[in-house]
C-alpha cells in the first residue's frame, strides 16, 4: 500500500546497522513477552529459592564431612556461591527452556517464521537474548541476594572473574539456546518430541552441573564431559569461572572451549535449518 | 509485466499408510501435479478449489516456504525458496489459520517489531499504519494482546502486519475463514481498496465464492493439483452454461407459457435467458393475475460445485 516499490535491502556493507538494529528490536520483544507473566516469574523464582536452600545444605553436609572440610575442591563459601548463582543462572540460560518451536513446527504455524527477512535462527535467538535479559533481572537477582542474605558467601577475588563471568555467561546462554533449537528441530522429523525433551531434561541437569558439581566426578569422566560434550560449558564453567575453581589460565580455557562448543552448535543449527526447510511439510493444510 | 510465473510446477509428499498392525507402505500424494500460472502486476486472482485441491501447498511453493518437488516458479523476479528472505521483503502473506503476530505483545507492538524487521523507514511505516488503522478500524484493540483478540480482529491485524512493508503481492490464504459476516464485509472492502489501487497483486485462495465475486476478475479452478479452469468468472459461466433466470409468480395457474418451466401447479413460470431479460418480461404483460417477477443472477456456488464434480468425476 502507498507505495509500489517494496522495502528493498539496503547493500552488504551497509548493512551491519540496521541488522543491529532489527535484532536488537527482536530482542526487546522477547523481553517484553517474558514481562507479561508476572505471576509465572514470581512463582519461578521463589521455587528456585526454595531449592536453592536445600541444595546449599546438602553441599554444605557434604563438605562438612570431609576431611579437608572441601568438596570437590571447593571451600564451604565457594559452594554456597556456586549454589546460589547456580540457582539463578539456571533461569537465565534456560536449561530446561521450552517446547515453542517444535509445537509451531507441529501445528504448522512455523510457516509464518519462515515469511520474514530475517533468518529462523537470527530470529529465534534475538528473542531468546531478551528472555535471557529479563530473567537477569527478575529470575538471577532474587536467588543471588538470598544467598547474600542467609549464607557466608565466596566473593571474587581478581579484577577479571567479574568481566570472564559476564563472557562465560553469555556464551552459556548461547550454548544453551543452540541445543535447544537443535532438540527442538527434532519436530521437523518426528512430531511428538516428548522422548528427546526428556532425555534432554535429564541430561542437562546432570551433565550440566545442576544437580551436583561435575568436579566431583573422577577426573578422567570429568575432562571427557568438559571436552566431548557442550554440558558443562552451559552452568558449571560460568559457576567455576565466578568462584575461582581454578588457576586463571585453564578458567580461560575452559571459556575457550565454551566459544568452540558455541561455534559448532550454531553450525550445525544452521545446517539443520537448512536440511528441515528442504523437507518441511505444513501440517494442518 | 508477470510478477508470478509458474511452469508444471508440482509438490509430492510421502505419506505412510496402515496396511497390518506391522506393515506400513510408502505412498506418494500428488498435491500440485503441473501447475502453469502467470500473474501480471495489479491484477487480482481468486484461486479456488476444493478441500485438498493444491491450493494452500501452491502459495506455500510462492512464497517459498514449501520446496517443490519439480517445475519452476518465479515470483517478484525471486525463485522463492533460495532466495526466501529476499522475496520475503517483496510479498505479504496471510494464512487465515495461523497468525504472523507475537501472542503475547499488543498488536501496536507486533506492528512495530515488524517495522524493525522488514526494516520499513518510520514516515512509511506511520502512513501505512495510519491508513490501515483508518480503513479496518484497529484503534479499539491496538494496545490489547494479539492473544485476548477476536478472530475478527486479529484478522484485522494479520492483514495490517501483511501490508506494512508494502509488498508487491499480497497473497492471502483463505482470510474469511470462520469471520462473522460483519468482519467478512470489513475484510473484503479493505482487500477491494488495496486491490482498486492497481500497485499491490493479489492472489486469494477461500472456499467462500462471495470473496472471488466481489474482489477478483479472474479465476483459477485447481482440482486434484491441476488448474481446471482459468478465466473470468463470466466465462466460467459461459463454460458452463449458467443462464440468469427470469421467476414469474402468479395468482392465477396457466398449463403453460411459451418455453418457461411451469411450478407449483402453474402459478410460477421459471424462464432461462442469456443476456437482457427485458425480452422476456415484455411477453409477459398478456399474462392474467401477474403478482411478482424475479430476476435471479446465476449463482456461482452451484456452477463450481458442478465443475469440482466434473473434474472429480475426470480425474485420474
Amino acid at each position: 500500500m502507498g507505495s509500489v516499490n517494496a522495502t528493498t535491502p539496503p547493500s552488504a556493507h551497509r548493512n551491519i546497522v540496521p541488522a543491529f538494529r532489527t535484532f536488537a528490536a527482536i530482542t526487546g520483544s522477547g523481553f517484553r513477552r517474558y514481562s507479561t507473566y508476572r505471576q509465572a516469574t514470581v512463582a519461578g523464582a521463589f521455587t528456585n529459592t526454595v531449592f536453592g536452600f536445600l541444595r546449599t545444605y546438602v553441599l554444605l553436609a557434604v563438605a562438612a564431612g570431609t576431611a579437608t572440610g572441601l568438596a570437590g575442591g571447593y571451600s564451604q563459601k565457594q559452594l554456597v556461591t556456586f549454589v546460589w548463582t547456580g540457582q539463578g543462572l539456571l533461569a537465565v540460560v534456560a536449561l530446561w527452556g521450552s517446547t515453542e518451536l517444535a509445537d509451531r513446527i507441529r501445528t504448522g504455524d512455523v510457516a509464518s517464521d519462515l515469511l520474514r527477512p530475517v533468518h529462523p535462527i537470527t530470529m529465534y535467538l534475538a528473542a531468546d537474548v531478551g528472555r535471557a535479559g529479563h530473567a537477569v533481572l527478575t529470575r538471577f537477582v532474587p536467588p543471588v541476594l538470598t544467598g547474600l542474605l542467609f549464607f557466608d558467601v565466596y566473593l571474587p577475588r581478581q579484577w577479571f572473574t567479574a568481566p570472564l563471568f559476564v563472557l562465560s555467561t553469555g556464551l552459556a546462554v548461547l550454548l544453551c539456546f543452540a541445543c535447544r533449537f537443535l532438540v527442538n528441530s527434532v519436530a521437523y522429523w518426528l512430531t511428538d518430541i516428548r522422548g528427546p525433551m526428556i532425555a534432554w531434561m535429564i541430561g542437562s541437569g546432570v551433565l550440566g552441573g545442576l544437580f551436583f558439581p561435575l568436579r566431583f566426578l573422577p577426573e578422567p569422566l570429568m575432562v571427557a564431559l568438559w571436552v566431548a560434550t557442550p554440558f558443562p560449558g552451559m552452568l558449571q564453567t560460568p559457576l567455576d569461572v565466578l568462584v575461582e575453581r581454578d588457576a586463571p589460565a585453564l578458567r580461560g580455557g575452559l571459556v575457550a572451549l565454551q566459544v568452540m562448543w558455541a561455534g559448532l552448535l550454531l553450525t550445525a543449527c544452521v545446517m539443520v535449518q537448512r536440511r528441515a526447510e528442504r523437507r518441511l511439510v505444513i501440517q494442518g493444510g | 509485466m508477470s510478477v508470478i510465473e509458474a511452469r508444471g510446477l508440482r509438490k509430492e509428499f510421502t505419506v505412510r499408510v496402515k496396511r497390518s498392525r506391522l506393515r506400513r507402505e510408502k505412498r506418494v500424494v500428488r498435491a500440485v501435479d503441473g501447475v502453469d500460472l502467470t500473474v501480471e502486476r495489479g491484477e487480482m486472482l481468486g484461486y479456488i478449489g476444493p478441500n485438498g485441491a493444491g491450493k494452500s501447498t501452491t502459495l506455500k511453493m510462492m512464497t517459498g516456504v514449501l520446496m517443490p518437488s519439480g517445475g519452476e516458479v518465479r515470483v517478484c523476479g525471486y525463485t522463492p525458496v533460495p532466495q526466501r528472505t529476499k522475496l520475503a521483503r517483496r510479498i505479504g502473506v496471510v494464512f487465515g489459520q495461523r497468525s504472523q503476530l507475537w501472542w503475547d505483545l499488543p498488536l501496536r507492538d507486533s506492528f512495530d517489531l515488524l517495522r524493525h524487521i522488514f526494516r520499513v523507514p518510520a514516515d512509511d511505516h506511520a502512513s501505512r499504519l495510519r491508513r490501515c488503522r483508518s480503513l479496518l478500524d484497529l484503534d479499539e484493540f491496538l494496545e490489547i494482546p494479539v492473544r485476548q483478540l477476536s478472530l475478527g480482529q486479529r484478522m484485522r491485524g494479520e492483514l495490517t502486519a501483511a501490508l506494512l512493508h508494502g509488498p508487491e503481492v499480497l497473497f492471502l490464504d483463505e482470510p474469511t475463514i470462520g469471520l462473522d459476516v460483519v468482519s467478512k464485509q470489513a475484510v473484503r472492502s479493505f482487500l477491494t481498496e488495496v486491490g482498486e489501487r492497481g500497485d499491490t497483486t493479489l492472489v486469494l485462495t477461500t472456499h467462500d465464492l462471495a470473496d472471488i465475486e466481489r474482489l477478483c476478475k479472474r479465476l483459477v479452478v485447481i482440482d486434484h493439483g491441476r488448474v481446471v479452469h482459468d478465466g473470468t468468472i463470466d466465462a466460467l459461466h459461459a463454460r458452463y452454461g449458467s443462464r440468469r433466470r427470469v421467476v414469474v409468480d402468479l395468482d392465477e395457474p396457466v398449463a403453460s407459457f411459451g418455453d418457461a418451466t411451469v411450478e407449483a401447479d402453474g402459478r410460477r413460470l421459471v424462464f432461462e435467458v442469456d443476456g437482457s431479460a427485458a425480452a422476456v418480461v415484455a411477453r409477459l404483460g398478456g399474462l392474467p393475475g401477474l403478482r411478482d417477477i424475479a430476476i435471479l443472477e446465476p449463482d456461482i456456488e452451484d456452477v463450481v460445485a458442478r465443475l469440482y464434480k466434473t473434474a472429480t468425476e475426470d480425474a485420474p
